[in-house]
This record gives C-alpha cells, sequence and structure tokens, in this order.
C-alpha cells in the first residue's frame, strides 16, 4: 500500500517538473518574438498591422508546447 | 512546530474538515483543486435512439451562449439603416474588426467571403472563454475538450476541401509537401514533416492551444480562491492572507479577460491563415 501511494506522489511530482521543463524553451522563444516584436514597430510604426499580426501568430506557435506539457501530466497519470 | 504553531489548533482530520470548513486555523489541509472541478454531474438524462444525451452546466452554457449571440446579432442586422443605431454600430464594430484585422490582413481581398464564418466562431469562441469570469456561470465552456475539438475538426474539413477544391485534390498535398527551390535531399525529411503538420498538428495545436489555456486559466483562479477560503479565519494574519489571495482572484480575472479575448483572436486568427493557406499555393 505504501508503496502504491509513494509511487503516485512520485508521479505527481514528475508531472509538475515535466511542465516546468516544458516551459523553458517556449518561454524563451515567446521572449524573443515578443523583443523583435516591439523592436520591429519601433523601427517601422507604419507596419504595426502585419508586425502584430505575425507576433500573434509566432507567440501562438510557441505557445503550444508550453500548453501541451501543462496537459501531458493530466492525460498521462 | 513552526512559528505557524500558534495559529494552528489541533489538526482535524478530511470529514471534520467538510464538516467544519476547511480553514488554516481548524487544522485542516489546504483542500488543493484538482481537474476533478472540470467534471460536471449531468443535470439531467434524455434518451435519444437509446443513447443517453446527459445535459451538464457547460451544454446549457453554450445554449445561452449561442442563443444570446444570435440575439444580439439579429437586433443589429434586422433593419439595417444607413445611419446605424447603437446596436447596429456595436455589431458593425464587431464585424468589421474581423475583417480589417484577420480576414484583409491573412487572406487578402477574396477571403471576404469566409468573413461571416469568422466573425460567427470569433464570438462563439469568445463568449464561450468569458463565461469563465461571468458570475453565476463562472465556468469556460473552452475547458471541455470537446468543444474545442469540435471546433478544431469543422475547420479542418473546410480547410482541406476548400484546399482540394481549388489547387485540385493531389496538387494541394503536392504544394505544400514540396515547396520549390529546395535541394532535392532535403525533400526526403521535408515531405514527411510537411504532411504531418498540416494534416494532423494542426487541427490538434488549435484545440489544445484553446482548451489549455482556458483550463489553466480556470484552475488559477479556482486555486485563489480556494486559497482565500482556506487562509480565512480568526486570526489576523489568517484575514490578511486571505485579502491577498482574494486581491489576487480579482487581478487574475482581469488578466483572463485578455487572454479570453486573446486565445479567440488567435484561434480566428489561426482559421484564416489556414483559409488563405488552402486558397493560395504556397509561394
Amino acid at each position: 500500500m505504501s508503496l502504491l501511494a509513494d509511487s503516485s506522489i512520485a508521479i505527481s511530482g514528475l508531472g509538475a517538473i515535466g511542465y516546468g521543463l516544458a516551459a523553458i524553451g517556449p518561454g524563451v522563444g515567446i521572449g524573443i518574438i515578443f523583443g523583435n516584436g516591439v523592436q520591429a514597430i519601433a523601427r517601422q510604426p507604419e507596419a504595426y498591422g502585419v508586425i502584430r499580426q505575425n507576433m500573434l501568430l509566432g507567440f501562438a506557435l510557441a505557445e503550444a508546447l508550453a500548453l501541451i506539457g501543462f496537459v501531458a501530466p493530466f492525460v498521462l497519470k | 512546530m513552526s512559528a505557524f504553531g500558534v495559529l494552528l489548533s489541533a489538526p482535524a482530520d478530511s470529514e471534520t474538515c467538510t464538516e467544519i470548513g476547511s480553514h488554516l486555523g481548524n487544522g485542516c489541509q489546504f483542500p488543493a483543486p484538482t481537474a476533478a472541478i472540470f467534471d460536471w454531474a449531468p443535470l439531467a438524462t434524455y434518451h435519444l435512439f437509446g443513447v443517453p444525451i446527459e445535459v451538464t452546466k457547460p451544454a446549457i452554457l453554450l445554449a445561452i451562449g449561442t442563443v444570446l449571440i444570435l440575439a444580439f446579432f439579429f437586433v443589429a442586422f434586422r433593419k439595417p439603416a444607413l445611419v446605424p443605431s447603437r446596436t447596429q454600430s456595436l455589431g458593425e464594430l464587431g464585424y468589421t474588426f474581423v475583417r480589417d484585422q484577420i480576414s484583409r490582413e491573412v487572406i487578402g481581398k477574396d477571403g471576404d467571403k469566409y468573413v461571416p464564418f469568422l466573425v460567427s466562431l470569433f464570438f462563439f469562441v469568445w463568449v464561450m472563454n468569458l463565461f469563465s469570469i461571468i458570475p453565476g456561470a463562472q465556468f469556460p465552456v473552452t475547458s471541455r475538450f470537446a468543444f474545442p475539438v469540435g471546433l478544431a475538426l469543422v475547420i479542418w474539413v473546410l480547410y482541406m476541401f476548400l484546399g482540394m477544391k481549388k489547387q485540385g485534390p493531389i496538387k494541394f498535398f503536392t504544394n505544400f509537401m514540396f515547396p520549390p527551390g529546395l535541394p532535392k535531399p532535403i525533400y526526403v525529411i521535408l515531405a514527411p514533416i510537411e504532411l504531418l503538420s498540416n494534416v494532423i498538428v494542426r487541427p490538434f495545436t488549435l484545440a489544445v492551444r484553446l482548451f489549455a489555456n482556458m483550463f489553466a486559466g480556470h484552475l488559477l483562479i479556482t486555486i485563489f480562491s480556494v486559497g482565500a477560503w482556506y487562509l480565512a479565519g480568526p486570526q489576523v494574519l489568517g484575514w490578511i492572507g486571505a485579502t491577498g489571495s482574494f486581491a489576487m482572484t480579482v487581478a487574475l480575472s482581469g488578466f483572463e479577460m485578455f487572454i479570453q479575448f486573446l486565445q479567440a483572436f488567435i484561434f480566428t486568427l489561426l482559421t484564416a491563415v489556414y483559409i488563405g493557406g488552402s486558397l493560395h499555393a504556397e509561394h
């Protein structure tokens, strides 16, 4: 019984660690996307519409990885 | 016993805690919300041809939201006038927002045919997300995975069909699998990756992105509201903690409002990108 309880605790802890690992890459990516996006807007304010749209597109693609990491521990319990 | 030991009375077991309320002062453990808060018991069950249809809270919210959107746009555009009424100009604001910010930017002029679909999609997703912070509802319908999956499947069928119709059933696939101007050996790796990403990964990430955002947001708000309840107690320190936790709930609700709008926007934007990709071959 105690073995079962211990292993389930270990696995739920691993889920949190897994999410933390999954958030590193997208975190860096989103930072780069918005950093360069703001820089681009500062250089060319008249292209705001196109830049913002592409910025959000890149953000959505990078963010998806972190979100899959967030959901995975719930699914693969 | 640590410094908190002063605050704690005798520890209570979980049954007593549900009776007297899980507060820190009662010596109870923090009742952390789990994924179980997204499961709703059916309020009513109907049988249609022997198949049980269970009506849950998200399903009722879905019906209310759909009726609200239909009613709003019906009132707004029932008698369109050159000098618009207040409701009409609000409806036009929403329509032109999707047309100018999403459709014209991504697809171009020939995307105007698909603006009604994109407008419906945007407002549907937004209202379903908004239920997360509306008192009484307080549950984002889109945090049940089936709803985003249904939407993503509709979009998948639409852009696959459009692509095969506009570019030809075989040409559509070869167009995105073999972008011109690359050295030949690259295609060995690129073609399967592109096929996988266009046919399977696209609808999957579209559904997961919306679902996971709403799921995480609802869980976050719930954790801080439960935290406020848990910390509330007769001690001054407990009330300070509870106030802080409740303030976080309010702040997060504001943040969630932004996320809800952004996710509805991104969902519609990506749909427009996929439709645009099907209308014009990659160049």
